[in-house]
């Protein structure tokens, strides 16, 4: 199911000013003076040169990219427009877990000068926004006020690793500041109404542009919107980094400058971990593309006669734009206003705002229309301006599957096409019940009233109908990565929609939140969606599995319920199940129940703390390994209960959620634990099972493997293994070692190869030279957790459930970190001191905070051994055995003693107690019992009165708990 | 056996002896469990509660009930199942899985077992499929698949947990705690042992896994309260048939019964300080049991004084009895040769001279026994391991010169003197003397 938002999209025009100058001979590349820019529909020209700061578009309206320009060139054609830039980093781009660096709280109008090597700084031209104030500010001097939203300040650097002060100098060869030229929202009287197909291609690129009709039916509504936007600014600004807004600002980052550097693809920039990414990796076939598309519309009379008419096209250019926009909003409907951008570009404007339209409401339109319509998508006002905003959501499947639908003749068309029927179906699956349903806004929509688009979406129906049945259905959100192709442009006659259709549609809309795709260049998109369409299978397959998890951040509903079909399993294999429970498992009803489950070790913590060097450390390396497509090892260590494989499985889902939304290329996890097998080869057959899913057997296995990882293979994606408990696979031989190190060596293996022990020497105790050689050096401990530390994950852990006392928290956390410093200790205590403090009270709904007494008592209960008591508890010939062993021991001044030696002591001691002395047989029962319970250590019994006795508690313990039961 | 008359409940006494005989049967052979574990209040609302939490809230737990023998683990744990049970809620929602140590002795089987237990879907009637590698991963996926809120909670009752621990690699317990400590099917791992050592036992990951938790059954019953106990465990329940016969049978156990024979309770007494559980009282009150009959309907105390001897004797003294004169001679001469060199151990050469001097000085009554007939008695003995070869080869050595010990205390030997019937004189007198 896919729907477009639309939006108001200025066009805009780049041309080349100044005289071109050869740049590179060889390349045949030519330098420009300048850019002008002009907005299609306006006479002003903004003119560019290098050297001044711009803003480029990225996902994100609020914040789009800052770069200073250097340089621009283009090919001789003078159509290909290419800039240099040196690149600024926003914090909401810095990766979420570097944030903490910074050591203060950002300035909001802050950017950081980008040192790194990740980013491609080849910029399409096309994709500049416009100019923007930047100002150094010296690393001592206070931020200025910040008044002018329009000035962003740099104080610091940012090199992917830490923030430095930066250096003046790197500032200075520019002008600090250029003022900002006066925007061209003007509506040019020559705006061709026939727009040649390279226009409408690359240069979709181009900006928002005021639509006329879109304005003057907005025109309306714009005084609300605008006082709206005016009171969630205020808002708006405390809005958490953590926004999704925010996370996608920088995934379009990455989308663009991947983009820029298509032939490069491996060349990116390490970004936030959280974000979605776009795909589009490819161009090499947009080109292609085009042209078929173009074909395709000039075939299509109804359609193209529509693009005579320029204020529809360019709303459709708003149109297609807009699914890409809607990708990056936030699932949860957060509102937000691209604040930063509409006053900069304010000032643009407004020497040259429309007379007959107010002003903000201009603003809005102009720059911001996608945050403007997503807002009435939220918030389903049904306003005019929702209607005028609104036709580009109408754009969604019927659109696109039209377009797809066109047989085309190379082959990616008929995959695209393929793709595009199996979204529908998808749709339709998941939302029969729905009226909602995408499949009846194609019915619906004024678009399908023109014959051929009826025609197409009845055809679509048909085949959805047979689809239902028999085709298995991928269902995930990368669905929305599909893009309009150019038809949409040229369809315009659906401004006539219905209010409560649009809702429903734009409720639709709004259950999918997936579309990663914003790439500066429209044939990026489109061969984004064939390349998504392409892999999309695969990487179903690969990825499922941690699906659900990244689900979280989407709503979409829908999508899911067909991914829940099970498929059929082949009858011959039986599938491992527990069989389900008639009664649903009971929620948590107070606070100490609340707070227990939470406590439990199984409950996984959104995120874990304590462990963020070591997660950065193991994310980097994998995450290098996965982009480089080479292979390695790495050993980490620690003792029980530090979080080691905790934090791998932590990395891996960042990494799995990377992939996903394409910042890095898909990989393949598999996790082995030399605990869950029964013999040591037996991990060739569970990775070759993992990989495959073929049974074999060991031999086989190892020997399928080394082939897999020694051929060059099409299309290998990098695995992942995880080893846990590696000291497990240890033969004789150490060949399954040997080969899960050898592996990852080998140049076409693209294995990945993380393992864990509990020892740090392991490599040098258990290994032989040659596999501890190949193991290597990258090596990583954890250590225990420190009382803080396991304080600090307690009360994440708890994340505000009131149930505990500071000091109790304290004593468990010191406690333990003094004993082990394991977590599940601590988190084991903390959960029996709940159940102390439940008990403790008469009516477990007023059971208050678990107190000290608590958990003194779970820590002595955990703590204590339990030797003096069961000592206390012995009866008594038990205990005067035991002072028998003692005396005896006494005696011969050993600690051992046998049997018979003890006995004549034990003897002589039930006369001095004045008891009847017991028979051999009773002493040796006695005995027994005590060895049984291990408060002795005997021989084995058969040696009868020979057995040696041995205490296994000290001897002062047995004299202080006899003591204890004397008195 | 005559017709009963409903009326009067009365029945006669043959049949009211014998159902006295079941009931109390059933009582000391625990193959049924009592109303309510007596002295472990505590322990069994901690076990109720713990398990309770995994049957409704699918909460996973490990726990480890540690006590040594007799002390009532087992039956702790049956109490609370059959508790938990009962409730209505939990009745068809938990699956119980009995494993123990002694039966399951490795993974492989244990595996199997559980499988079975499970009836997963790789289990055809009562046999299971698929190699050990194959059951475990199979097991662990099957787990795996389950989450906390619909699946079923499985209960791991591990019976001699400590014997697990002894499994190559504790795999088992390293994959059922793993388990009981991630979000995978809600289960709880429930260990009975009578080892209080038994957490260093287990391995390093595998304890961080364990929560840790120990129920402790230790009993610090006071005599008093054991003498409770043996009236309580001897008394007939309330739904006694004949009310005749429950009065005369109950009062007969009643305190004054008790405490107008102070032997008994010095007997009684005796067995409270040698082992407080109930396993040994159950015996001693079974042995009293047995004496009951039709002509005798009730205990007596009496009952009780010997069954307590016959419980109390020593059975190597026992078996001292039942020798021959000339086995018992070469015993005596074993102790002499202990005496002499204070505990070495010795061969039959030595016992046999010894033997020899005793016959050649004192010896009136024991006839000259030819050496094959003295070895032949030297090798009984030590098929009653009444005497043990020190040696590990035996092979090596020949017969007679293969160093012994005597597995007998002095105290056994003159006692067993003391009751042997028509013990000639002289070797009561040779056994006593200081020196051979």
């Amino acid at each position: 199911m896919v729907r477009y938002f639309t939006r108001l999209r200025m066009r805009r025009i780049y041309k080349w000013g100044g005289r071109p100058y050869i740049f590179d001979r060889k390349l045949k590349s030519y330098g420009f003076e300048y850019l002008n820019m002009s907005v299609e529909g306006q006479e002003a020209v903004t003119t560019v040169t290098p050297g001044q700061y711009i803003l480029i578009e990225g996902n994100d309206d609020e914040y789009p990219f800052v770069a200073k320009l250097l340089k621009f060139f283009g090919d001789e054609s003078h159509k290909q427009k290419k800039a240099l830039v040196q690149w600024f980093l926003r914090l909401s781009e810095v990766p979420q877990n570097k944030k903490l660096l910074l050591g203060r709280s950002p300035h909001p109008q802050e950017i950081f000068y980008y040192l790194g090597r990740a980013c491609d700084n080849e910029i399409n031209a096309e994709s500049i926004l416009g100019t923007v104030d930047v100002q150094h500010v010296p690393e001592d001097t206070p931020f200025p006020e910040p008044g002018t939203k329009d000035t962003l300040y740099v104080k610091l650097s940012w090199d992917t690793k830490a923030f430095n002060v930066l250096d003046p100098v790197l500032m200075q060869d520019t002008p600090a500041s250029t003022p900002p030229k006066p925007a061209l929202p003007l509506f040019p009287p020559c705006a061709s109404p026939t727009a040649t197909p390279v226009s409408r291609g690359p240069v979709r690129r181009a900006l928002p542009t005021p639509d006329p009709t879109v304005m003057r039916r907005a025109g309306s509504v714009s005084d609300t919107r605008a006082t709206m936007s005016a009171g969630k600014r205020s808002t708006l600004e405390a809005e958490s980094i953590h926004s999704a807004s925010k996370l996608s600002a920088s995934k379009i980052l990455s989308a663009k400058r991947r983009g820029s550097a298509a032939d490069t693809p491996g060349v990116r920039k390490k970004l936030q971990l959280s974000i979605g990414a776009s795909p589009g990796k490819k161009m090499t076939r947009a080109d292609v593309l085009c042209e078929l598309l173009d074909e395709e519309m000039e075939s299509e009379k109804v359609i193209s006669l529509k693009l005579s008419s320029s204020v529809s096209h360019s709303l459709q250019h708003g149109c297609s734009l807009s699914p890409m926009r809607s990708g990056c909003k936030t699932p949860n409907g957060q509102r937000r206003f691209p604040w930063k951008l509409s006053s900069i570009s304010l000032d643009r404007l407004s020497p040259t705002a429309l007379g007959e339209q107010d002003l903000s409401s201009d603003l809005l339109l102009a720059v911001i229309p996608l945050a403007l319509e997503d807002e009435v998508f939220e918030a389903g006002l049904p306003t005019d301006a929702g209607s005028a905003n609104t036709p580009k959501k109408r754009q969604a499947t019927p659109r696109r599957n039209y377009v797809r639908e066109q047989k085309a003749t190379t082959p990616s068309r008929r995959k695209e096409s393929a793709m595009a029927i199996r979204k529908p179906a998808l749709g339709v699956l998941a939302e029969e019940d729905s009226e909602d349903s995408p499949m009846q806004p194609i019915a619906l929509t004024p678009r399908s009233k023109r014959k051929s688009a009826q025609l197409v979406s009845l055809r679509i129906r048909k085949q959805l109908n047979l689809l239902d049945n028999t085709q298995e259905l991928i269902s995930d959100g990368d669905d929305d990565c599909f893009v309009p192709s150019k038809k949409d442009l040229q369809s315009s006659s659906d401004e006539e929609k219905t209010d409560s259709e649009e809702e429903t549609r734009g409720r639709n809309c709004k259950t999918s939140v997936r579309t990663p795709c914003k790439t500066p260049s429209k044939k990026k998109d489109l061969q984004s969606s064939t390349d998504e369409g392409k892999t999309e299978s695969e990487e179903e397959t690969v990825v499922r599995k941690t699906r659900g998890r990244n689900c979280k951040t989407s709503v979409r509903t829908p999508h899911k319920k067909p991914s829940k079909k099970v498929t059929p399993s082949t009858p011959r294999h039986a599938t491992p199940s527990i069989p389900s429970r008639t009664v649903p498992a009971r929620q948590p009803g107070n606070i100490l129940e609340e707070a227990r489950a939470r406590l439990h070790v199984s409950s996984v913590p959104e995120s874990l703390p304590c462990r963020e060097q070591e997660f950065q450390d193991i994310y980097n390396f994998v995450e290098s390994k996965v982009m480089d497509g080479t292979g390695g090892c790495m050993y980490i260590s620690g003792v029980p209960g530090t979080g080691k494989t905790a934090t791998i499985h932590e990395v891996i889902r960042c990494l799995q959620h990377a992939s996903d939304m394409d910042e890095i290329p898909t990989f393949r996890f598999i996790e082995i634990n030399g605990m869950k097998m029964t013999d040591p080869h037996q991990a060739y057959v569970q990775i070759l099972q993992k990989l495959t899913d073929q049974k074999v057997t060991a031999d086989h296995a190892a020997a399928l493997l080394e082939k897999r990882f020694s051929n060059p293979a099409p299309k290998k994606e990098t695995t992942v293994l995880l080893v846990d408990e590696l000291d497990l696979l240890w033969t004789r031989k150490q060949n399954v070692m040997y080969n899960l190190f050898d592996w990852p060596t080998r140049r076409h293996a693209r294995l990945v190869v993380l393992t864990i022990a509990n020892t740090m020497d392991l490599p040098e105790r258990i290994m032989i030279n040659r596999v501890a050689s190949r193991l290597g050096l990258t090596r990583m401990s954890f250590q225990p957790y420190s009382f803080k530390q396991l304080q600090q994950i307690i009360t994440s852990r708890l994340n505000k459930v009131k149930a505990f006392e500071e000091d109790a928290l304290q004593l468990v956390s010191r406690k333990v970190a003094a004993l082990s410093g394991d977590a599940r200790r601590c988190l084991d205590i903390c959960r029996r001191a709940t159940e102390i403090c439940e008990h403790s009270t008469s009516h477990p709904s007023s059971a208050g905070l678990v107190r000290m007494n608590h958990v003194m008592e779970a820590l002595d209960e955990m703590f204590s051994s339990s030797y003096i008591t069961a000592i206390r508890c012995a009866s008594l010939q038990e205990q005067l055995f035991l002072r028998a062993v003692i005396a005896e021991f006494r005696r011969l001044g050993l600690e051992e003693a046998t049997f018979q030696q003890v006995f004549v002591q034990h003897r002589a001691l039930s006369r001095v107690e004045g008891l009847q002395p017991i028979s051999v047989s009773e002493g040796l029962a006695v005995c027994q019992r005590l060895g049984a319970c291990r408060l002795l250590l005997l021989e084995a019994s058969r040696l009868d009165m020979l057995q040696r006795v041995r205490l296994n508690v000290s001897q002062d313990d047995v004299l202080y708990a006899l003591k204890a039961v004397r008195d | 056996m005559s017709k009963r008359k409903v009326k009067e409940t009365h029945m006669p006494v043959g049949e009211c002896i014998s159902q006295v005989q079941m009931i109390l049967r059933e009582r000391f052979c625990h193959q049924r469990l009592p109303e309510k574990p007596v002295g472990m209040e505590s322990q069994h609302k901690h076990l109720l509660e713990l398990l309770r939490r995994t049957a409704v809230h699918g909460e996973s737990n490990s726990v480890l009930i540690v006590g040594p023998r007799g002390s009532g683990k087992t039956m702790l744990l049956n109490c609370v199942l059959r508790e938990l049970l009962e409730v209505k809620d939990v009745n068809k929602n938990v699956l119980p899985v009995h494993l123990n140590g002694l039966l399951q002795t490795d993974d492989r089987i244990a595996l199997k077992e559980i499988t079975r237990q499970l009836n997963l879907e790789n289990v055809v009637g009562d046999k299971v499929f698929g190699s050990f590698a194959e059951n475990l991963a199979f097991l662990l996926e099957a787990l795996k698949k389950g989450d906390r809120s619909s699946s079923r909670p499985v209960l791991f009752i591990l019976d001699e947990f400590d014997l697990f621990a002894h499994h190559k690699n504790q795999t088992l317990l390293y994959n059922l705690l793993d388990v009981s400590q991630s979000a995978q099917a809600p289960v709880a791992v429930i260990g009975l042992t009578c080892r209080l050592d038994v957490l260093e036992l287990l391995e390093k990951r595998v304890k961080s896994r364990f929560s840790h938790r120990q129920i402790h059954l230790l009993s610090s019953l006071s005599f008093i309260q054991y003498l409770d106990n043996v009236r309580s465990q001897l008394s007939l329940p309330q739904d006694f048939p004949d009310t005749n016969f429950y009065d005369e049978w109950n009062d007969g156990i009643k305190v004054r019964h008790f405490s107008s024979y102070p032997q008994l309770v010095d007997v009684l007494q005796r067995h409270y300080n040698s082992s407080k559980d109930f396993r040994s009282l159950h015996l001693l009150l079974m042995l009293a049991l047995s004496r009951v009959s039709a002509s005798k309907p009730a205990i007596k105390p009496t009952d009780l004084l010997e069954a307590s001897r016959v419980c109390m004797v020593d059975s190597k003294a026992n078996i001292l009895h039942g020798l021959s004169i000339l086995e018992l001679c070469l015993i005596i001469a074993m102790k002499h040769l202990n005496d002499i060199y204070e505990g070495e151990p010795f061969n039959f050469q030595m016992v046999h001279n010894e033997f020899k001097k005793f016959l050649q000085r004192k010896s009136h009554s024991i006839h000259n026994f030819d050496k094959p007939v003295v070895i032949k008695a030297f090798e009984h003995l030590q098929q009653l391991e009444l005497i043990k070869s020190m040696d590990s080869s035996t092979a090596k050595i020949q017969k007679e010169y293969q160093l012994m010990k005597l597995l007998l205390d002095h105290s056994q030997i003159m006692e067993a003197l003391q009751k042997y019937p028509q013990c000639p004189t002289d070797v009561k007198q040779w056994a006593m003397s200081a020196f051979g």
